[in-house]
């Protein structure tokens, strides 16, 4: 299928001022930074999420760990699906218990996926609370679901797609809007 | 993700691909054996019935524990509880069954192609868990992921597999899933459990385990089925346990890192010692860890997704 771009949204030097900003506002809004964990939602929301950790330790020289969690079991989808999507691993190597986690995912939309990943760390331990971090905040909600940490706010239409893309498995950083054009 | 099969029949129906395919999924699955909550939403609202005309405690209960992590419902039918033993037939207790909606149906039958049949006129995905001296699939699924979780790769191994390999299943599947992926497979035992015929699966064929045994990456004892032996077949336990057991004496001939396997339940001191059967080169509860997440793999590329028409 092919896309066509509609719009560069963001740069790697936008990524970086918005990680920085939200970084920010992460360190002031817990105060006990000890007690945080970060949790990235494969794929990117890990990138994302050991870019957040990196940052917090340049900041205030606390270390804090990054684990890897894969939803694939716990989507609401599963018998809709037309093939099964591939089980990955998931890498939490803590507990979560008790800790104050910061769920990190590129893209905010329907809500569905950030439903799944607290299920799934639920079942995993009982943090003490679960904060949301999003790069792009894309609308379309279908779950009464919002982040406490966005990059962006990016209104966009149900058909358009948003393409995170991260250095560290694509070529660059970047945030593209674009659109399946065989459907027009 | 291609793993396109509806039916789990053989080892013979699958890809290269599909087998790794498979091991990952498994890979992915043992985390979950290891969680305090040692279980997934991920099969909620399937109906799985484990139906087994044979006994069985390791795959009956592997099965049972596969679909409970995937939180799947299960039931199990047995000979002895069903109305097998009052004369139904083969196919109408399988519609009976079906016709309270079951999404996967487990076979284990005495007979060679009960699972094959069951599938020509069954809507539900099914599973051999052994059929006669057929097949047994999620068997050698399991020992071939704990081979592939010990040594890497199959190419060029030396895997010998040791006993009555006429009337085993295990050694079926194991020949077939071992060969296909670059394995060398030498099948080792007396001349009346190893006909010559077993050479056109590509396998080389010894009837003497110390020469055999030389060089040996993996080494696979079977269990002497008991059940299974005509009288006569072979002379004594005794001198069985004398020309083809496995003792500390001719495990020493294998490669340092060789390891050990067996499917289970063992018959300590016949095929193998019990020193060896407990030792750390010994894979046997391995395979069976493995087995809950193998086939929770399984399960779980059976049943997921919208249903699938094609059939194997």
């Amino acid at each position: 299928m092919n896309e066509k771009i509609k719009a560069r949204v963001m740069d790697s030097r936008k990524i970086k001022r918005v990680l920085d900003r939200i970084t920010t506002e992460i360190i002031e809004r817990n105060r006990d930074l000890k007690n945080l964990v970060i949790i990235g939602i494969r794929t990117r929301g890990i990138y994302i999420g050991k870019r957040i950790s990196k940052l917090i330790k340049n900041a205030e020289n606390i270390d804090i760990p990054v684990g890897v969690l894969d939803i694939t079991l716990y989507r609401d989808d599963f018998s809709e699906l037309e093939a099964q999507h591939m089980v990955k691993k998931t890498e939490i190597d803590f507990s979560v218990t008790d800790k104050d986690v910061l769920l990190v995912d590129d893209v905010l939309f329907t809500g569905r996926t950030i439903r799944a990943a607290m299920d799934s760390l639920i079942d995993l331990g009982r943090p003490k609370t679960i904060q949301l971090l999003v790069l792009i905040d894309r609308g379309h909600r279908e779950l009464p679901i919002r982040a406490d940490y966005v990059g962006k706010h990016l209104p966009t239409s149900r058909r358009e797609i948003v393409h995170v893309k991260l250095k560290e498995i694509d070529d660059k950083d970047e945030v593209l809007i674009t659109e399946p054009s065989s459907l027009k | 993700m291609s793993f396109k099969h509806k039916h789990l029949l053989g080892i013979q129906a699958l890809s290269v691909s599909d087998i790794l395919t498979i091991f990952e999924t498994a890979e992915s699955f043992l985390e979950i054996s290891a969680r305090e909550v040692k279980k997934v939403p991920t099969l909620r609202g399937k109906t799985i019935v484990n139906l087994f005309f044979e006994l069985s405690t390791r795959t009956r209960s592997s099965f049972e524990l596969a679909a409970k992590r995937l939180s799947a419902d299960i039931i199990n039918f047995g000979k002895q509880t069903s109305s097998v033993s009052k004369g139904e037939s083969l196919k109408d207790t399988v519609l009976n069954l079906e016709a309270m909606n079951t999404d996967a149906i487990i076979v284990r039958h005495s007979d060679a192609g009960a699972p094959h049949f069951i599938s020509t006129f069954c809507r539900s995905h099914i599973i051999n868990a052994g059929d006669g001296a057929h097949e047994h699939p999620t068997q050698a699924l399991l020992d071939a992921f704990t081979i592939k979780q010990e040594k890497a790769k199959f190419k060029n191994l030396k895997v010998v597999i040791v006993g009555d390999i006429l009337h085993s299943r295990v050694a079926r599947s194991n020949i077939f899933l071992l060969s296909k992926m670059g394995a060398k497979v030498v099948c080792v035992g007396p001349p009346a459990f190893l006909p010559i015929e077993f050479q056109q699966f590509g396998t080389q064929i010894d009837y003497n385990l110390d020469r055999a045994i030389e060089g040996a990456d993996v080494i696979m004892m079977l269990r002497i089925q008991l059940e299974r032996q005509q009288k006569n077949s072979f002379p004594s336990i005794r001198e069985y346990r004398n020309i083809y057991g496995l003792t500390e004496e001719r495990f020493r001939k294998a490669k340092k890192d060789a390891i050990i396997m067996h499917p289970g339940p063992i018959n300590r001191g016949v095929e193998i010692s019990s020193d060896l059967a407990d030792s750390l080169k010994s894979m046997i509860l391995k395979q069976v860890e493995n087995g809950v997440a193998v086939r929770m793999a399984i399960l779980y590329l059976l049943l997921g997704g919208k249903d699938r028409e094609t059939s194997d």
